[in-house]
């Protein structure tokens, strides 16, 4: 009975890894890094690990968790609160329904699928964001952030990769 | 997951389906609300975001000490490479400091005396509270900066941040212990500027770039790449005269400024309340930056 009780305990914490490990990101993402030469630009991780987990469990990344997630991601960076949950949103549908094409494909036609869905992210978020302020925001950052965010994907992915086995891995057999 | 199918999970496949579908549409909905809202009431958007904030200032503050010992690390290692060169520099500077030190204390000395004469009281000090920067929005969308200092440490909206440098921007939210700095290159900061040289005014305009731009400047005005740019205390919120950057590119009916502060250095800075009574703007604002006082 008490070891049935851990057990669920158990399952509960590592159905809880995706979204767990996607808000650490977001938090790690909005900490003050200071690479000499790149600026203040830093690239979206929050976007990678979205897409990581829609791919691999899409279960245990709801909806109302990719919602949660850009909403912290917004309240965090202070930018306009629930741009990066519709957009998040969005990536997460296109994603599910794509699922089947890169589920057990090689790491390159993912990043390639990636590289896609990012600029395409980055794109709806960038009109948004002007519409919002009324302003056209200039691209070029934007532009950094997209390059900046698909060239640091795979090393994203190969954390996200570890995540993955070290705690959803007998889940997965 | 099942192996085989019932009938109440053939029936129940669709429709969990379609409740999973109107959730997402109205999660999506959501999201757009959010954002209308925050165009319509910006102080209840302001305060979820505050609380939001607040609520992962202990983790942010925790995770950028590590963060900062190995940046620091780093940075020494780096320091120790070009110790020769930075030495030569150093006493050359030293010895140029001397001569101004001695200029700035008989300037000193003068100035007490001119005081005394002319009866002048010195201004109130300001209030002012020193913050660590623990999270940078890197985005390309906004340029704030959230520190690690709140209500509960006495800082207040409108309150300008500062570095030993010059300006960095002024605080737009304020939590029980985070607040957020707009910084000068946001969209949304614009600043009451004068060139140090012609005394010409001119509006500080934050475009989201590194650089932002002026903006009002007469067109057939001759600015030279270098000029100083510094606060010109209209409107209030910050008092004239502090440093924010110097020009750096004139052309094509547009002139950029590059801000003091580099920004990838971003670490401590000192929130300082400018914002003087009406009843003290007749005399001149004291600009107080000595933390020792």
């Amino acid at each position: 009975m008490n070891s049935g009780t851990w057990t669920r305990i158990d399952q509960l914490a590592r159905k809880l890894a995706p979204f767990v490990t996607t808000v650490l990101l977001v938090v790690l993402s909005c900490l003050p890094i200071s690479v000499p030469g790149m600026g203040s630009i830093a690239p979206a991780i929050a976007l990678m690990a979205v897409f990581y987990w829609t791919i691999q469990r899409p279960e245990l990344l709801p909806p109302i968790a990719v919602f949660a997630i850009g909403f912290i991601q917004d309240a965090l960076s202070g930018e306009v609160l629930g741009l990066s949950s519709f957009v998040f949103l969005l990536v997460h549908a296109i994603v599910v329904g794509q699922r089947r094409f890169f589920l057990g494909k090689s790491f390159l036609l993912t990043w390639w699928g990636f590289t896609v869905v990012a600029a395409g992210a980055e794109f709806v978020l960038w009109v948004l964001a002007s519409l919002v302020a009324l302003h056209l925001i200039d691209p070029e950052p934007v532009l950094m952030q997209t390059v900046l965010t698909i060239a640091l994907f795979p090393c994203v992915s190969w954390l996200l990769v570890r995540v993955h086995r070290a705690f959803l891995a007998s889940a997965d057999a | 997951m099942a192996q085989r199918p019932g009938p109440v999970l053939r029936i129940a496949t669709p429709i969990r389906a379609l409740a999973q579908r109107f959730a997402f549409l109205m999660l999506l909905a959501g999201a757009i609300g959010l954002v209308v809202l925050g165009k319509i009431d910006t102080l209840l958007v302001e305060r979820v975001r505050v609380h939001v904030a607040d609520a992962f200032t202990p983790i942010l503050g925790a995770l950028s000490e590590p963060l900062r010992t190995a940046e620091s690390m780093v940075e020494e290692l780096r320091d120790l490479g070009r110790l020769r060169a930075e030495n030569d520099l150093l006493r050359e500077q030293n010895e140029r400091l001397l001569r101004w030190q001695t200029v700035a204390r008989k300037l000193e000395s003068e100035n007490r005396e001119l005081r005394e004469l002319l009866n002048f009281k010195s201004g109130r000090i300001p209030n002012q509270v020193t913050a660590r920067v623990i999270a940078d929005s890197g985005g390309a969308f906004v340029r704030s900066v959230l520190v690690d200092a709140g209500a509960r440490d006495g800082v207040e909206k409108g309150l300008a941040a500062v570095t030993g440098l010059g300006l960095v921007g002024r605080v737009i939210e304020v939590g029980r212990r985070s607040a957020r700095i707009l910084l000068v290159t946001d969209l949304n900061s614009r600043i009451p500027v004068v060139l140090a040289g012609s005394g010409q005014r001119a509006v500080l305009a934050g475009d989201n770039s590194d650089r932002p731009r002026l903006l009002y400047l007469p067109a057939d005005l001759n600015i030279l790449a270098g000029e100083r740019v510094v606060t010109s205390g209209h409107g209030g919120v910050f008092p004239p005269g502090l440093p924010v950057g110097m020009i750096a590119r004139v052309g094509q009916g547009e002139v950029r400024v590059e801000p003091l502060i580099g920004w990838s250095e971003l670490d401590i800075v000192r929130l300082i309340d400018f914002r003087q009574p009406i009843d003290e703007l007749a005399g001149p604002p004291v600009l107080d930056l000595d933390p020792g006082r």
